[in-house]
């Protein structure tokens, strides 16, 4: 069931609608830039998270 | 033409080309197998690649040159639009980390070394594995004739003309894979990735505080994108849906390629993969600061004659000659690595899915590697005679056709992993209407990646991609529902002789 977390970027990211704005602003980038970019390391956590409740596994 | 070298570039170019061609060679002695001459070692390395090989290894070879100027050069040229390759390289790890640790132990228990090899496996299906092989060669040879153009790009910026330093350069690269295999991009990837890693890090640094900080830059690019017109930092509506599936549909593809599929099999164990998937987006960060060097070019207001002049007109404007010199080779050897895991891909998919199939199936272990460093060989050479022969529009437009072929190799590569359901002749099938169809929808598209599809009087277009391969698979659950199992009975037999072999 973990596992469904992995889906959580594609939700967050494949809705444009969610993040085509440019307010809030953050360090100069529009919020489409920093949006994006911030779930690079989030899709990482989660990826994490996802790992370390699986490994016992294999 | 001397005039415009600048020596102390060169000087740098010509250190770091030296160092990684010397390294290439050095390659075939490091982790030392007992012999090279097995395919396992020359196309795998030997299976022993752990996390940091592994990370170095993929990340090297799946952001390729050719991303660091092709992406900006998107950005540059249409905004927003360009970043679907943001999305794009986030969604496919945790695809990876779901589907590739399944796929290395099939393969590793098993003995598979190509894609061909796993579907023979799955489906005991000559048919199968040879549509799934030609496909993943013949969508590879546009790939490596694009990271050539990255380098042509490169060298070009150093001030060198002609066509010898490209020659040259991919005679070194053809001479150490042969000899090294596998090994020789997976120790020079470490140079690259940290060379690019250097050059990004100053460039996101150094360069908004010479143009007035971030919101200037944004601010210049959403100026240029006005007053031509065309463009923009946020996207258009009609580009909402385009974005989503490219971004979908290169996720889906990305490691059903030889190269990227040849890192994971190369790497040490299931657990190696996932903590890969975990690790791996360090170089979406990367690719995301990468990309914004496109309105870093406007703001610079630099003045291109082709939109793949931007990152390195970008160095030479706001840089000192030898910072430049030390960028141009990053990109260079950027090209290096992936061409060189793409042919090695190429080369096992020839060897062990036609060679060994169709014309010499006694071949032993030594003879496939033979036949593997010598194809490597002749792929690399092909894809050089079409840079320098054909116009590159050619290249562009057969790597855009090459990520819908090898996005149809999906249904039977990984389908299998999950349920015995489908059968060889419905998978075939699949492939076959996805291929067939999805480069006809291209073709008559004018050869662009989106087609249009009108719901109700609303258009909205879709990534052929995603399109070929929902026809791909219908066709294929189709096909299974109609044919009946019994005239597969023998598609069976061949399964069990498949395994009893292996």
């Amino acid at each position: 069931m973990i596992r469904l977390l992995l889906l959580a970027p594609y939700i967050g990211l494949l809705w444009v609608p969610f993040y085509n704005f440019e307010e809030p602003k953050l360090f100069g980038f529009p919020f489409f830039y920093w949006y994006q970019l911030a779930w690079v390391p989030l899709t990482s956590l989660i990826t994490y998270f996802v790992y370390r409740s699986v490994r016992h596994e294999s | 033409m001397k005039a415009n070298i600048d020596m102390s570039a060169l000087a740098v170019f010509i250190f770091f080309f030296v160092l990684v061609t010397a390294m290439g060679f050095f390659a075939s002695r490091w982790r030392r197998a007992e012999s090279l001459d097995h395919l396992d070692e020359w196309g795998l390395g030997g299976r022993k690649f752990g996390t940091w090989i592994t990370w170095f290894l993929v990340g090297g070879d799946f952001y390729t040159a050719y991303t660091v100027i092709a992406v900006p050069a998107l950005v540059y040229a249409i905004g927003a639009y360009g970043f679907f390759a943001l999305p794009y390289t986030i969604i496919v790890y945790p695809l990876v980390f779901a589907v590739m640790p399944l796929l290395w132990k099939a393969a590793k228990e098993r003995g598979y070394v190509t894609a061909g090899d796993v579907v023979r496996g799955t489906y005991g299906s000559r048919a199968l594995e040879l549509a799934v092989a030609s496909t993943g060669v013949i969508a590879t040879m546009p790939y490596i004739a694009l990271q050539l153009i990255g380098m042509e790009v490169a060298i070009k910026a150093l001030g060198l003309t002609g066509e010898m330093p490209i020659i040259l350069a991919f005679l070194v690269l053809a001479l150490y894979t042969y000899s090294s295999g596998l090994r020789a991009p997976a120790l020079i990837a470490f140079v690259k990735d940290i060379m690019i890693y250097i050059v990004v890090l100053a460039a996101i640094i150094v360069v908004p505080s010479k143009l007035g900080g971030y919101s200037a830059v944004f601010s210049a690019a959403d100026a240029a994108f006005e007053a031509k017109g065309k463009g923009g930092i946020l996207l258009d509506p009609t580009q909402l849906v385009p974005y989503v599936t490219l971004a979908l549909g290169s996720a889906l593809a990305a490691f059903m390629y030889p190269h990227t599929l040849t890192g994971i099999f190369a790497s040490s164990g299931a657990n190696t993969i996932r903590k890969n998937a975990v690790l791996l987006p360090a170089y979406t960060l990367l690719l995301g600061l990468l990309a914004l060097l496109g309105y870093m070019g406007h703001a610079a207001g630099l003045q291109l004659q082709s939109n793949n002049d931007v990152v390195p007109t970008l160095f030479k404007t706001l840089f000192p000659g030898w910072f430049a010199g030390f960028a141009f080779s990053a990109i260079a050897i950027g090209a290096l690595v992936p061409a060189a895991v793409m042919s090695i891909g190429a080369a096992n998919l020839f060897t062990r899915n036609f060679w060994k199939v169709w014309v010499n199936p006694d071949v032993t272990p030594a003879g496939e590697a033979q036949v593997a460093k010598i194809t490597s060989m002749l792929v690399k050479v092909g894809a050089l005679v079409a840079i320098l022969l054909l116009p590159t529009q050619f290249a562009l437009d057969l790597q855009l056709l090459g990520g819908l072929w090898i996005l149809q190799t999906l249904p039977a590569l990984v389908f299998g992993l999950y349920t015995s359901w489908f059968r060889a002749p419905a998978l075939l099938a699949g492939w076959a209407a996805g291929f067939i169809g999805g480069s006809a929808l291209v073709w008559s598209d004018g050869l662009k990646p989106l087609h249009a599809l009108a719901f109700d009087g609303v258009t909205v277009s879709v990534y052929t991609g995603l399109l070929a391969l929902a026809l791909n698979v219908t066709v294929a659950v189709a096909v299974n529902l109609i044919v009946p199992a019994k005239e597969t009975a023998d598609d069976d037999l061949h399964v069990a002789e498949a395994e009893s072999r292996s």
